[in-house]
């Protein structure tokens, strides 16, 4: 037996490996929000296999849509699902509309709140948030009154505890330290927290020293104990941005939002780009330098 | 009516800059261009002290305008959206959002419409509505004024809570709750009236009241017997607006963008 420390041990294994540890049924958690910076590679990966039943949580994008779309999921937990310039996703409207899928509607707030209960190990967290609405007449939430003077009444927000959370970054080390890069992590973090098992596809993996944690601490979302395993995926969000890496693909959400149009269509788009590897899906959507070459959008 | 010199979107987006007037120092967040802009003209004109994002993840020092970059903005601040929920919990800020469908409490929809389990359309989702409804103030932007966005009874998904006493808690309102203004393409309208009930406070020129009401699911009051028309924006906000948007988004939102006075 070696006495030398064990600093070697990686995380690191392919798309498929990753997913083949996912199991039918299972609440799987989604980082990133709407077109920005989702798990694309390890979601396109989960169309490949046998995997059916999903409950879904997500700050909805294309994730959802093409998950909908491939028919694996049973209920999703959400509080919209958007394609940003395209407002609305066809695919997910489609399984929304004929009543393919369940869901559990929530605010964005409520969507936090769930899952900041769980990283918490609490069975539920206080708020007002749905009190007025409609959000609270759906099952699954109860009432709780303040012990204190106020005798408030609030909603009390069930945990949102996940099986599994998929996440993407842009830079890891192979034991699973990562960095999340772009202006906004969103709420990467507590989906991080809220699962036993956490996935992280990154743009690149790289030795811990060129992590340069001294300098890029701030954006370094969760500690690595929380993550299970790490795959290199370049360009793993795309469509969606992972700036400062790469920008949202307006051209390729707009083949995505056609796709919907008719089954020959979807078919079509499933052939072209989703029957491959990663690398071959950078290929099909235009290269490296094509992807690089897409421009910042402005809102 | 020599003084409406100007688009319908322009009175729109004078008559959406008031909602922030009193507002002091807070976030203010226009949904869609039209309300965007008129943050910005409030910001620039009578209240400086408004925080506007860049509509992505930063407090911008100047309104950035909407479409085509011709500066880089300068930035004052950070708004991730894990800030702005807490900034919003705070209540420190003033949203205008356009819903699909209001009703006369103020209750808004932008989530389904018929059947819940197969609806009939879906759109977006909840998004953050429940909470922005019960934790800052809110006002509207409806650029289609008719029965279809004014439903009659209550909205089909209620994302945002209004003044509905059938809805309350313990029989009071949820704390927070407060809906200020309602810019629509034919008049302005507020939550003053009896019971916190949706009056008319000013009309766009060439409407009247009985074509707003036709237009509305429900019974609207009157803030006055004689409603004044929609002030115009003075040449001094008509100049501000060329700064404020000089990709002129603003007249490609209505279409054909028709002027201010309707024939």
């Amino acid at each position: 037996m070696s006495t030398e420390p064990s600093d070697d041990f990686s995380k690191v294994e392919t798309p498929s490996e990753i997913i083949s540890r996912l199991k039918d049924g299972m609440t799987i958690g989604i980082g990133g929000w709407a077109t920005r910076r989702k798990p694309m590679a390890l979601v396109r990966e989960i169309l490949k296999s046998d995997l059916k039943d999903l409950t879904l949580v997500s700050y909805g994008g294309p994730d959802v849509g093409l998950l909908c779309a491939a028919g694996k999921v049973k209920k999703l937990i959400f509080a919209f699902v958007s394609l940003d310039q395209y407002p609305l996703d066809p695919h997910f409207r489609a399984a929304r509309q004929s009543g393919q899928i369940e869901v559990w509607e929530l605010d964005e707030g409520m969507v936090h709140w769930g899952l900041r209960a769980a990283a918490m190990d609490l069975p539920f967290l206080p708020t007002r948030i749905g009190i007025g609405t409609d959000i609270i007449n759906q099952p699954g939430f109860k009432f709780i009154d303040s012990p204190y003077e106020d005798g408030e009444t609030f909603v009390a927000m069930p945990a949102i505890k996940l099986d599994a959370a998929l996440i993407h970054a842009h830079r890891s080390d192979a034991k699973g330290n990562i960095l999340t890069l772009s202006p906004d992590p969103f709420f990467d973090e507590l989906f991080a927290r809220a699962a036993p098992d956490t996935y992280v596809s990154v743009e690149k993996i790289v030795p811990t020293a060129e992590l340069d944690m001294e300098a890029n601490a701030r954006f370094a979302i969760v500690e690595r104990a929380r993550i299970t395993a790490i795959t290199e995926t370049p360009y793993g969000a795309h469509p969606t941005s992972a700036a400062p890496d790469y920008h949202l693909d307006l051209k390729h959400i707009k083949s995505y939002v056609e796709s919907a149009a008719t089954p020959d269509a979807w078919e079509a788009y499933k052939s072209t780009y989703l029957s491959g590897t990663q690398a071959d899906y950078v290929d099909a959507v235009g290269g490296v330098d094509a992807i690089d070459a897409i421009a910042k959008p402005v809102y | 009516m020599t003084d409406y010199n100007c688009s319908l979107a322009e009175l729109i987006i004078n008559a959406c800059a008031e909602a922030w007037r009193d507002d002091g120092e807070l976030m203010a967040t226009g949904i869609g261009p039209l309300p965007r802009l008129g943050a910005s003209l409030a910001k620039v004109s009578f209240n400086p002290h408004l925080q506007l994002t860049d509509g992505e993840n930063h407090y911008a020092d100047a309104p950035v305008p909407p479409g085509k970059r011709h500066a880089d903005p300068v930035y004052e601040g950070y708004a991730n959206y894990d800030r702005v929920f807490s900034a919003l919990w705070g209540g420190r800020r003033h949203s205008m959002v356009s819903p699909v469908q209001l009703d006369q409490f103020g209750q808004a929809n932008i989530s389904t419409i018929g059947d819940r389990a197969a609806p009939k359309v879906a759109m977006l989702g909840a998004r953050g509505f429940p909470g922005n409804s019960i934790y800052h103030p809110n006002s509207f932007f409806i650029p289609n004024h008719s029965t279809r966005s004014f439903v009659p009874g209550e909205v089909d998904f209620v994302c945002m809570a209004g003044y509905n006493p059938e809805r309350y808690l313990n029989g009071k309102p949820p704390k927070g709750l407060d809906l200020r203004i309602i810019v629509s393409d034919l008049c302005v309208m507020d939550f003053n009236g009896p019971d916190k009930a949706i009056r008319v406070v000013s009309l766009h020129p060439g409407v009247s009241f009985d074509h707003v009401q036709e237009n509305t699911g429900f019974e609207l009051s009157k803030a006055s017997d004689t409603l004044p028309l929609t002030p115009a924006p003075s040449e001094a906000h008509m100049a501000l607006l060329e700064t404020l948007d000089p990709n002129n988004v603003r007249g490609s939102v209505l279409k054909d963008n028709p002027p201010a006075v309707r024939d």
